[in-house]
């Protein structure tokens, strides 16, 4: 177990790598971040010259990316152009968004798997086609349009809940937010709850275990839930990640300033040190729920031994 | 119950209709007219069309047919873990201890179940659950049946498993399905179904996913513990040898109907439908070598359109007009005098002249 | 035990075709979108068994191919009829808005600025006084051209990378597979964002390019496990067997049979990249005017939703309409392929 941990986190180095060293080159191909700074007047010579000293913007890229790094894992994220430092705005802005996640998360887990069991267990009646169909509309209506429709409907023209959360996070200003960000996703875990249960309803063991006279409830949750689950939850590990990134919508429509909102910023104003420290938090994020879910899948299933 | 049931499995193969009488005598299950029919997309498939059998306390009956012949429905149906939909009992009765199945609710259905009326299955390693350890898969039938604690019922789960042989039982209560072998997982099938001791034992195809050597020691561990229990014990196979060892009757059924019932070794002397006699004629055997092995010609009826008349007809060597025509029911069968041979019936027009060919 | 390696081997949860016992990565396992949880299921060899190229196990029994009974499904199904006539009606939108709307999309009348409906103009205006019933049906080129060229971008790349990852194995599959990691550490939005704004230009071909080099790692991988299975077939084993060379081997025995999990994918991507060039272009880095986009029209709408609430709604819905048309087509398809799950 110790040995796969160390492999994996091993197999994790070149993707880690990878993917910053891409994210930084984009990023760094902004453009003169400098000139950028000045906006339309033109810099003075002597004083971009010192920010670029400053920001190692002279180096090869390369050697700009192994100098990030390096600060990277002292836990020093650089400062913005504007002086603030990179880590106090992670940490305003991360908490935010956990919240927002905690919550869409929590949405998906019990809907998902709820409506998913239900349509597998009633497969080709009406409950199983709507939520088949309901799922597929889901998917399609893109979340900018579900955030805006939503919003409308419920926050201004009903009045159920707040429109938009701005600087007050409180669990019930979160609860739209949170059915819009967890929307997309909790039709991706019924779809796949569903195809689970249908697959393993009439699996050998669930036939056993109704021969054993147990109550339809264990039968259920016992066994074909608990078989059915696996596929589902190495699903919702690393949908994780994805709904952090996906909260770049969420919280632009519902004026949460969390991670997306900053990132958003500082793709914007061309901060590169904003987002590559955004991003490469959102991938580390990322990278450790992917490992959470392999050592997760081999508990679920004992079947899976670890090499 | 029965004397001659008690002492172990060579008594047990006296015919068991001249032992015991009175009350005690009234069979354990007795399953009535039984219809079953699949609902299907392409139609009604008639799985299951009027079976009676009857199964007495430490009696062993083989129920023989090839896939599809409605063997296994029918135990399925006594058991009530019919796939419902598309699977529907249209009619009959099923008498367990006097008691009609099909007309109690769920939940009495569901407390039979496993502590009285148990099944083996198949394939030991998709019918255990591959992410629960046996121990707990043995012990659920104490924690629901019995109301025992997790501690009791995994005392119990080692105490089964050294009750079916399995080696270092305390060692391996903790391990799950695939860490055992073949031969293992089976005796856990069976320890499962025997774990509260229950008045009946359906085992379908107990044996057929073993290996042969394997297949004779599950066997006699199966007919060890039924005599010991005084079980009954319903034994359904497509295999003739599995069953001559152990079985006391063997009904054998084909397009959902039994078409011969006979005590195990008459059946085997002198068959008394066409049909048997082709089972046991395409038997490979070693005095043959060299001749052509016999098939029964065509394949299994259709259930979606069972021939008129007799299923077996377009099949039958000895097939007439009157196979075409009338559904025969199962003739009682006599010697040439007259007399009865007891608990033997066939459902053929011509089982006189089967019986003579044999 | 070679038990366990039965079972491993049948269980559907190990990845189709990998060759070792090892517990599979979530990142190679996990399902990761609409197209790839439905493509995946139709990579099971059991699918593949009764193809005609196997050669029947019963003579008499008539050899009707996958494709032959798929259509022959396809035809009864009500779903698969009105989504491809819905994707017909809006390809012939796409290349002959004029048919539609006698309205120039771009000839827009301030004065008119978030009127509501009057005659000849059924969806009202917008912010600039354009009339939203043009810009709608003019919306459907952007949106069809992105969609259609970056799948067939992304199909391409990602069956060429996976099959020959698949058909080769070795260290190309290695390299293959941790690029394609890579690739999916970044999420797709993020990616975008950050790629998208470094470009000045913004063309059509831009964003394409964008999600093609996105967009293949998943059909690389859908199209690499289904040669993988399909490669254990009995039939390429024989193939094989009998001196058949790489080349014919993929294009005679393997891609014909590995194709089906592709076409799935491909299609419900093709309605998964149209919303995304539109939430691109929401976020103010797809598609720029004066390219008629919905997403830009919906971006723009979105400031006064609250009063003029038909100015989002229409492109909105006709993009929602467009994606689950192309998703249900893939679902539809995915079906008739592999009955099983209905």
């Amino acid at each position: 177990m110790g040995r796969y941990v160390i492999r994996r986190l091993l197999q994790m180095i070149p993707v880690f790598i990878g993917t910053t060293f891409l994210i930084f080159v984009m990023v760094h191909a902004l453009g003169d971040p400098v000139n950028a700074l000045f906006g339309d007047r033109a810099p003075d010579p002597a004083v971009a010259e010192k920010i670029r000293e400053q920001y190692n913007l002279n180096d090869p890229l390369w050697l700009q990316y192994l100098k990030y790094m390096g600060k990277l894992f002292r836990w020093d994220f650089g400062t913005t152009f504007s002086g603030q430092s990179v880590t106090s705005l992670l940490a305003t802005a991360f908490p935010t968004t956990l919240k927002l996640t905690a919550v869409a998360f929590t949405i998906e887990v019990i809907f998902g798997i709820g409506l998913g069991l239900l349509s597998g267990l009633r497969r080709g009646r009406v409950a199983d086609n709507s939520v088949l169909i309901l799922t597929l509309v889901v998917i399609s209506i893109p979340t900018f349009v579900t955030g805006y429709v939503l919003q409308y409907l419920v926050g201004v023209k009903w009045g159920a809940a707040p429109a938009t959360v701005g600087d007050q996070v409180t669990l019930d200003r979160l609860i739209l937010p949170g059915v819009v960000l967890a929307s997309v996703s909790l039709a991706y875990v019924a779809r796949l709850t569903r195809t689970t249960v249908v697959e393993n309803v009439r699996a050998d063991y669930v036939r056993t275990a109704v021969a054993k006279g147990l109550p339809r409830r264990r039968v259920v949750v016992n066994h074909l839930l608990r078989n059915s689950l696996i596929p589902v939850v190495t699903f919702l590990g690393t949908d994780l990640g994805a709904l952090m990134g996906g909260a770049l919508v969420t919280e632009r429509i519902f004026n949460i300033h969390g991670v997306g909102y900053y990132l958003y910023q500082g793709i914007v104003r061309q901060n590169s040190n904003t987002v590559v420290g955004f991003v490469t938090i959102l991938v580390i994020i990322y990278l450790a729920a992917n490992l959470l879910v392999d050592l997760l899948y081999a508990v679920l299933d004992p079947r899976i031994r670890y090499a | 119950m029965s004397s001659s049931m008690t002492t172990g499995v060579s008594s047990r193969k006296a015919d068991p209709r001249g032992s015991g009488t009175g009350v005690e005598d009234a069979p354990l299950l007795q399953v009535r007219d039984l219809h079953v029919e699949f609902r299907t997309r392409d139609g009604v498939a008639r799985a299951v069309n009027g079976v009676d059998y009857s199964v007495r306390a430490g009696e062993t009956i083989a129920i023989l047919g090839e896939s599809g012949s409605g063997k296994s429905v029918t135990a399925q149906a006594v058991m009530g873990i019919l796939d419902s939909p598309p699977g529907f009992v249209t009619g009959g009765e099923i008498l367990f201890k006097g008691r009609d199945l099909l007309k109690l609710g769920q939940d009495e259905r569901r407390k039979i179940r496993g502590s009285q009326l148990a099944m083996i299955f198949q394939d030991a390693l998709s019918s255990l659950n591959p992410v629960h350890s046996v121990g707990y898969q043995l012990g659920e039938m104490f924690r629901v049946h019995r109301d025992a604690s997790r501690k009791e019922a995994k005392a119990r789960a080692v105490e089964l498993m050294d009750r079916v042989r399995i080696p270092a039982a305390k060692e391996r209560v903790n391990d799950y399905p695939h860490q055992f072998s073949g031969g293992m997982r089976q005796r856990i099938m069976i320890a499962m179904a025997l774990a509260l001791e229950p008045d009946l034992i359906i085992a379908d195809e107990p044996t057929t996913a073993l290996d042969v050597t394997v297949q004779a020691q599950v066997m006699e561990l199966l007919a060890e513990l039924q005599a010991e229990y005084n079980m009954g014990l319903i034994l359904i196979t497509h295999d003739l040898g599995v069953v001559a060892d152990v079985a006391d009757k063997i009904a054998v059924m084909y397009a959902g109907r039994i078409v011969e019932t006979a005590p195990v070794h008459e059946l085997y002397a002198r068959p008394a439908h066409p049909y048997t006699r082709g089972l046991l004629d395409s038997i490979p055997r070693l005095d043959q070598k060299g001749q052509e092995l016999y098939a029964i010609k065509g394949l299994p009826p259709n259930l979606l359109r069972i021939p008129k008349g007799c299923a077996f007809n377009p099949r039958c060597p000895r097939a007439q007009e009157i196979c075409r025509q009338e559904v025969p029911k199962l003739f009682q069968v006599t010697e040439d005098d007259g007399t009865e041979l007891a608990g033997r019936g066939s459902a053929c027009f011509f089982w006189k002249e089967t019986l003579h060919d044999a | 035990m070679p038990d366990q390696e039965k079972y491993n081997a049948a269980d559907p949860l190990a990845e189709a075709g990998t060759e070792e016992l090892e517990m599979p990565s979530a990142v190679e396992n996990r399902t990761f979108d609409l197209g790839t949880m439905e493509a995946q299921s139709l990579i099971k060899p059991e699918r593949l068994q009764d193809h005609p190229e196997a050669p029947a196990a019963d003579e008499r029994v008539e050899a009707r191919s996958l494709w032959q009974d798929a259509w022959r499904d396809l035809r009864r199904n009500p779903i698969f009829i009105i989504s491809g006539l819905l994707i017909v009606f809006l390809i012939v939108m796409a290349v002959w808005p004029g048919l539609f709307a006698s309205t120039d999309p771009l000839k827009c009348d301030l004065s008119k600025s978030q009127q509501g409906v009057s005659s000849g103009h059924p969806f009202g205006y917008d912010n600039q006084g354009c009339d939203v019933y043009a810009r709608t049906v003019y919306g459907a080129r952007a949106s069809i051209t992105v969609g259609v060229c970056a799948t067939a971008g992304a199909a391409l790349v990602g069956t060429v990378m996976g099959g020959l990852a698949g058909f080769f194995g070795g260290w190309f599959d290695s390299v293959v597979s941790r690029i394609a990691d890579i690739f999916f550490g970044i999420p797709i939005l993020l990616g975008g964002l950050v790629f998208l704004s470094v470009v000045p230009s913004q063309s059509i071909w831009i964003v394409v390019a964008f999600i093609v080099v996105l967009g293949w790692p998943q059909i690389a991988r859908i199209s690499r496990g289904s040669v993988i299975t399909v490669k254990q077939q009995d039939y390429v084993t024989a193939a094989e067997a009998l001196g058949a060379g790489s080349s014919r081997l993929m294009v005679r025995h393997i891609l014909p049979n590995a194709v089906a999990p592709i076409i799935v994918v491909a299609t419900i991507a093709l309605g998964t990249y149209i919303a995304l060039e539109a939430t691109l272009s929401f976020l103010g880095v797809g598609l720029k005017p004066p390219t008629v986009s919905w997403g830009i029209d919906i971006s723009s709408a979105s400031d006064s939703f609250r009063n003029a609430p038909h100015m989002l709604l229409y492109p909105a819905g006709a993009l929602s309409i467009t994606v689950l048309a192309f998703i249900m087509l893939g679902d539809a398809v995915r079906d008739a392929l592999d009955p099983k799950l209905r």
